[in-house]
């Protein structure tokens, strides 16, 4: 098992023809993800590096009934595209694109929620993220695919190159991943921590949760409460941003120190006094989760069911 | 991006949010010309001035950077004091920021002061109206001490900010019923500017109700969302180079990530969370961080290149810790290029390279083998430590 994708998820990817769809969709592939093709408006009807082209997300979905659309549309098109692939039907949104306005994100958001509270079920990676591996299953973004292994700790991320580093730490110590969920940099996103953990604790697979945040907002708090309340297996988690100025953004458009709330400080306390066990330095994550696995003692008693 | 009091009060006063009339000026003889020749405001029947200093940070007022003039007389000697000088606020930091423009305005008689705000609010996920009856106030404090009188709404943004939610903060704020309609509107205008100008926050504080019961915005703050930039060529326009760090103006030119910070050990990271953990374990291994920069994923001998000049253009740096974890870049391309890079630019301070993922031993040979003075790390806070005692070696 894992969580949202696995080897026989159907895949398309928007932009492909581009410099980054059309490199990231090959390696996928080469990786052993299904990608049936994409799509290039203008460009339909043909074949690009073995990929078939189709003009619209809805000719695509026709055509190879897709669960998943893998987005590399430059910032200015991405909400457009993440709508169209909205409206096309299809199940989980990844997209990968950096630097897409916050309101174009504020609207996008707000028309998937409508749409799912209307009892369909759409989901989005990112944006801003490096989106989703299961390890030996299927590879639907950018990380490197040859870092992870296939294994028991369930990773979850805003960040993107700081994940990398986890899932090596935990792919050299044996451990390896069950599914990698880079869920982005923006503060404005799709899936937030809060449903990556829920679908961890349901997946008998993963054993331990890799929880890596950052400075900004207050998503890592309200996610570890949601655990004290509802989880059993152990949190590992990391905040990056504790040297981090009030009031300046650390390259993600979402990690900034606001009105003096979001700092990295805070949320490391917060995740404490709601039992994840926290750790200060990145170095150090893997053989934290291995002695928590290995001691075996640590088991979370929610304090309600829900 | 933020702009200046004075721009945000022009841009104000397109879109119907009213505002007392002024001028900027960047000399005290500009001043005294315009007051000589009553241009302006000064022709008219405003006897009592604000003299405002213009930079990019709040508190000015405490600072000593606001000051009442009671007649026309008085006004180019406070545009001299302000003039040249260089401001202290809780915003700035130590180092202050430099006044290089004084905004002049018309005095307002107050009766009552508010504080409103738009804020792009990351947890309602919506435009929200933060408004308080304490005005002119730190928000931060009001909060702290009586939350109960901040309102805060989101906006649906499928709806807008129609003429309900004007009057539900009119309320609040225990305008005059006669002031409702002129609330609601002036509201709907500041909201539209923030939706038009792709805005991140928009603040008046205060907003006042005048003696003869009108609303005027008295100060004016916002601030843009940096991603949206490419399509806002009106906001671009206003931006204030002089405002900006240069180091930071000279790294954006070559789409490099950085932002300085006030400690030693320079950093440079593939990667924004990466790059903030990496400043976290310098300060774990007992230095403290010069910087923040993130060079993206490729990490090519010309990114590191320009990636060192700008970290050794800053004085207070004494050592660089390289940080890079190879993923789709393997280890020895990037340490082909951290060689060719060093060697072009001569570093003469302590470098410590850690290289991780992709061929990782392979990268790090080169590296020992390059001839370079500079030490090779395989984990992050091994080569936190290598670079702290090496600085401190150094001294």
């Amino acid at each position: 098992m894992s969580i949202l994708v696995d080897r026989s998820t159907r895949v398309i990817v928007q932009g492909i023809t581009g410099k980054e769809g059309s490199y990231h969709a090959m390696a996928c592939r080469d990786y052993g993800t299904l990608v049936l093709g994409g799509v290039t408006p203008g460009k339909g009807g043909t074949i690009h590096e073995g990929f078939p082209v189709w003009d619209s997300v809805r000719d695509a979905a026709d055509a190879v009934h897709p669960d998943v659309s893998l987005i590399f549309v430059p910032p200015a098109f991405a909400a457009d595209a993440i709508l169209e692939a909205a409206e096309a039907g299809i199940g989980l949104i990844v997209c990968i694109t950096e630097g897409i306005p916050v309101q174009d994100m504020m609207r996008v958001r707000r028309i998937l929620d409508i749409k799912n509270e209307e009892g369909e079920d759409i989901r989005l990676i990112g944006p801003n993220c490096p989106g989703i591996i299961t390890p030996d299953g299927a590879k639907i973004g950018i990380m490197p695919g040859y870092i992870h292994k296939r294994g028991r700790v369930g990773v979850v991320s805003r960040s993107g190159t700081l994940t990398y580093e986890a899932v090596w730490q935990l792919t050299q110590l044996g451990l390896g991943e069950s599914t990698c969920v880079g869920i982005g940099g923006d503060p404005i996103r799709g899936l937030n921590f809060r449903e990556v953990l829920s679908l961890f604790e349901k997946d008998p697979e993963t054993e331990a949760i890799v929880m890596i945040g950052e400075i900004g907002g207050d998503d890592e708090e309200k996610a570890a409460a949601f655990a004290r309340a509802h989880m059993t297996k152990p949190i590992i988690g990391f905040i990056a941003g504790l040297t981090a100025p009030p009031g300046r953004r650390m390259g993600h458009a979402g990690a900034i120190v606001s009105g003096g709330k979001g700092s990295a400080r805070d949320k490391m306390k917060a995740l404490e006094a709601y039992g994840v066990i926290v750790v200060d330095n990145p170095s150090v994550i893997g053989r934290t989760v291995a002695e928590t696995l290995k001691s075996g003692s640590y088991r979370r008693v929610p304090t309600c069911h829900g | 991006m933020n702009i200046h009091e004075y721009q945000a009060k022009e841009l104000f006063k397109s879109y119907g949010v009213s505002v007392p009339s002024g001028v900027v000026v960047d000399s005290a003889d500009q001043a005294r010309s315009l007051i000589e020749s009553k241009a302006g405001i000064f022709g008219g029947a405003a006897t009592v001035f604000a003299v405002k200093a213009q930079i990019h940070a709040g508190g000015r007022g405490k600072a000593g950077g606001v000051k009442i003039a009671k007649n026309t007389a008085d006004i180019p000697g406070l545009v001299a004091g302000l003039l040249g000088k260089t401001l202290v606020t809780h915003q700035t930091g130590p180092e202050g920021r430099l006044v290089r423009k004084v905004w002049i305005e018309e005095g307002a008689v107050i009766s009552k002061e508010y504080y409103l705000s738009l804020v792009l609010d990351r947890t309602s996920r919506r435009i929200s109206i933060l408004a308080s009856t304490e005005g002119g106030m730190e928000i931060e404090e009001v909060s702290a001490a009586h939350p109960e009188k901040i309102l805060t709404l989101a906006v649906d943004p499928e709806i807008g900010c129609k003429g309900f939610v004007g009057r539900q903060v009119a309320s609040f704020l225990g305008l005059p019923v006669t002031l409702y309609n002129s609330f609601a509107s002036l509201l709907s205008n500041l909201y539209r500017f923030f939706i038009d100008t792709d805005c991140m926050m928009v603040e008046i504080n205060p907003l006042i109700m005048t003696g003869d019961g009108r609303l005027l915005a008295l100060d004016a703050k916002v601030s843009f969302d940096d991603n949206a930039l490419y399509r806002q060529e009106k906001v671009m326009a206003l931006r204030d180079l002089f405002e900006e760090n240069e180091l930071e103006i000279e790294a954006s030119k070559h789409r490099l990530n950085y932002v300085k910070l006030d400690g030693s050990i320079a950093c440079m990271v593939n990667g924004a969370g990466l790059a903030m953990a990496t400043m976290d374990v310098i300060a774990l291994a007992g230095g403290s961080p010069a910087n923040f920069l993130d060079v993206g994923g490729g990490a090519s001998k010309e990114t590191v290149e320009q990636a060192f000049r700008i970290l050794l253009g800053d004085p207070a740096v004494k050592g660089i810790f390289v940080n890079i974890f190879g993923g789709i870049v393997r280890c020895e391309r990037i340490a082909g290029g951290i060689i060719a890079a060093a060697k072009d630019v001569k570093l003469h301070v302590p470098l410590v390279v850690r290289l991780q993922g992709t061929n990782a031993k392979e990268g790090r040979e080169m590296l020992r083998d390059s001839g370079l003075n500079l030490q090779v790390a395989e984990e992050l806070f091994e080569g936190a430590e290598k670079i702290v005692l090496a600085v401190k070696g150094a001294k």
